[in-house]
């Protein structure tokens, strides 16, 4: 599904490489799991696969179902199929949290050529979608993430996510700020969109993530490229070890 | 006749030019005789005397000129001209508030059009016209008319105000005796392509009397409005406008205010458009426990021709425990320019006034700018007032979250804009009528998202 080849990109404002050629597989219905640590560029290759501004390029590149997404504005590539849960979610103040969801679902379907939702049909979507997250009315009518708890955000991003229905989610460090109880909320509402035409990029520090939403395979990244792939054992060996000793066995 | 008592005006004027107030600022320079000459009054009716004392002040002031410090940053040129360059004119009139229940009443080109108004009835309250209250004598208008604007007039002057006291045939008088069943909608209408529009309304809420004020639409090629509100004590007006100017367009209004004890005076004004907009809001807070919201959003595309909105706000508290919020949004583009002057005065004894001021501008291209000149002069020692103002750009990082969720750029930014002038439009508290601000807002922002200079067409 996602096919990223020799991937490297650098600052557009500064000469600063960041990644350096990042080669990455992931079929269709697979998990996978990148973790490595500060600085490695496992946010910055979460951001160029959706379309932030501010990279530039220099080689390589990336693919969602064989089409060329780098040359896509950010909304095509959503509406392609690929969604990134932010590791900050933004605060829109002014603007409802409903009229949000309904304007991002609808402007999908209409760029698939797909018909919008009625208010009704959406209504009974987005209420049944939240109350398995735990987001009650309140938070709804709320402006986007606005006093919305760390765990709140987050939760608010996966509901994004269950509402868009994605080929290919990339979760972006989606574990920090959560306590023991929003983690496994949050788990379970990724392991509920799990299935064979959907595939997970899940980028973490920590292995605890891991224990809920379970990886097929996991890859180490380090300095702007992934130095090592392997099942969810690797994940294992990080929590026990640290990134240290993995990362000078590999010489990197 | 009427030239012989503007003449007679302007003797008057000399006479005691040497002894205007030393702390009116901007108000020294000898009126050019050009303009003034050529102004015409009404004359008798009961505001007689009210309309030969403005322009006596008018005269002592003079009109503005580009370095008066309230005339920096928006140049009077066009206000002074003896006329109005005529406009295009479409056919496209207001349609906002037009499914609410309101007593409605249509101006067209500044003349009030009672064929195409509602009768002027409504439980709790009187309204005529200014010819008509002005034809009876000892009508209370007199006591009101051109008063709360003398008052206006210091420290700062503003002669374009006492020009509309002393000149104005047409506007509305209002008095509201309880609280008002439904709104009140002013609508204007153009039709005339070189109506130079000049409209004085005067409303007096009585003492725990409602009233809600609806204003829509635009009159002429340039208007100069003056809306005198005087309330007494727990007296309530809300007040919700919506200015709409063609591009080329020139439109200078003032309100002035005084609020007295427990009342309330809350104003919200929507611009859209107009070559050259100018709104002076100032209020008088004269007893304890009276509020004054004053708020306005203004969106401005250069596209057609140039765009420079200035708010000139001023508000006094003058008694114990007063609370003032002026609230400003403004989102530029294309050139465009807005301008923000708002004060905070604060007189000996205005104890735990507290007031708020805020200014902002987003920016959405280089192109456009925004001038800010927030003051506070405060003497009195337990209060509490904060200022601020800010410029500034889309935020990109929320400009990619909403694309990112597969929102098109152009919605994406004109979500944006509606979260940035949402601060504004809160101020407006009736839900519904907030809706259909916001309805309109959404609607010009949609037709402007993708104009470029000298392409764009006005909403």
């Amino acid at each position: 599904m996602l096919e990223v080849t020799n991937l490297q990109v650098k600052l557009e404002e500064e000469d600063k490489q960041i990644l350096k050629g990042v080669t990455l597989t992931i079929p269709a219905g697979e998990v996978h799991a990148i973790m490595g640590p500060n600085g490695s560029g496992k946010s910055t290759l979460s951001y160029v696969l959706s379309g932030r501004d501010g990279y530039e390029v220099t080689e390589g590149g990336a693919t969602l179902d064989g089409a060329d997404i780098l040359d896509m504005e950010p909304e095509e590539r959503a509406a392609a199929g690929l969604f990134l849960a932010f590791q900050y979610p933004v605060e829109i103040p002014g603007v409802g949290n409903m009229t949000f969801l309904r304007t991002a679902v609808n402007a999908q379907r209409k760029a698939r050529g797909e018909e919008e939702l009625s208010s009704g049909d959406f209504l009974r979507l987005v209420r049944e979608k939240a109350k398995a997250l735990d987001i009650d009315a309140e938070m709804l009518k709320r402006p986007v993430n606005v006093g919305f708890s760390g765990g709140e955000k987050k939760r608010n991003e996966i509901l994004q996510m269950a509402m868009l229905e994605p080929r290919m989610c990339i979760m972006d460090e989606t574990d920090s700020g959560l306590d023991v109880d929003a983690m496994r909320l949050v788990a379970d509402g990724v392991n509920a969109l799990r299935s064979p035409d959907r595939s997970f990029l899940v980028i973490t520090h920590y292995q605890r993530l891991l224990d809920h939403i379970r990886p097929d395979v996991v890859h180490i990244m380090s300095d702007g490229r992934i130095v090592r792939t392997g099942g969810p054992e690797l994940a294992l060996e990080v929590e026990q070890n640290g990134y240290g000793d993995l990362l000078s066995e590999e010489g990197a | 006749m009427a030239d012989t008592a503007i003449r007679a005006a302007e003797r008057t004027a000399q006479v005691t030019r040497d002894e205007v107030t030393p702390d009116v600022i901007g108000g020294q320079q000898p009126a050019p005789a050009g303009r003034l000459a050529t102004l015409e009054a009404p004359q008798g009716g009961c505001t007689a005397g009210a309309r030969r004392d403005a322009m006596q002040r008018l005269v002592q002031m003079g009109l503005p000129k580009p370095r008066d410090e309230y005339w920096r940053y928006t140049d009077p040129k066009l206000f002074n001209a003896d006329a109005p360059a005529p406009i295009e004119i479409d056919d496209r009139d207001p349609q906002m508030f037009s499914t609410m229940n309101r007593v409605k009443l249509v101006f067209v080109d500044g003349a009030f059009d009672a064929d195409a108004s509602d009768p002027l009835e409504l439980a709790g309250v009187t309204i005529e016209t200014l010819e008509q209250a002005d034809a009876q004598p000892g009508h209370w208008v007199a006591g009101v008319y051109g008063t709360l604007e003398a008052a206006g007039q210091k420290p700062v002057a503003r002669p374009f105000a006492a020009l509309n006291s002393a000149t104005a045939r047409q506007g509305l008088v209002i008095r509201v005796t309880g609280e008002a069943p439904k709104p009140v909608h002013i609508i204007h209408l153009r039709r005339d392509p070189a109506a130079d529009a000049v409209l004085h309304h005067v409303l007096k809420l009585d003492e725990g009397a409602d009233l809600t004020l609806l204003e829509t639409g635009m009159s002429g090629a340039r208007t100069n409005d003056v809306i005198e509100v005087d309330l007494a004590p727990r007296a309530r007006l809300h007040h919700v406008a919506s200015v709409r100017g063609n591009p080329d367009r020139v439109g200078l209004r003032h309100m002035f205010g005084r609020v007295d004890e427990e009342a309330s005076l809350k104003s919200f004004i929507l611009s859209l458009n107009g070559s050259q907009m100018r709104h002076e809001t100032v209020i008088d807070i004269v007893g304890d426990d009276a509020v004054a919201h004053v708020a306005g959003a203004v969106l401005g595309d250069g596209a057609a021709g140039p765009f420079h909105h200035d708010d000139t706000i001023f508000i006094t508290h003058g008694a114990e425990r007063g609370e003032s919020r002026q609230v400003y949004k403004k989102v530029l583009k294309n050139g465009a320019v807005g301008v923000f002057q708002g004060k905070i005065l604060v007189k000996p004894g205005a104890q735990k006034t507290d007031g708020y001021q805020i200014s902002q501008a987003l920016l959405l291209d280089e192109d456009s700018q925004f001038l800010a000149k927030p003051e506070l002069e405060i003497y009195a020692d337990d209060v509490k007032c904060s200022h601020g103002s800010t410029t500034g750009a889309l935020d990109p990082v929320a400009l990619y979250y909403l694309r990112s969720r597969g929102v098109p750029k152009e919605r994406a930014v004109v979500m944006l804009v509606l979260s940035f002038v949402a601060d504004a439009l809160a101020e407006v508290e009736d839900d519904e009528l907030r809706a259909e601000i916001s309805d309109r807002l959404e609607l010009w922002l949609n037709r402007h998202a993708v104009s470029a200079p000298k392409t764009g067409g006005a909403a």
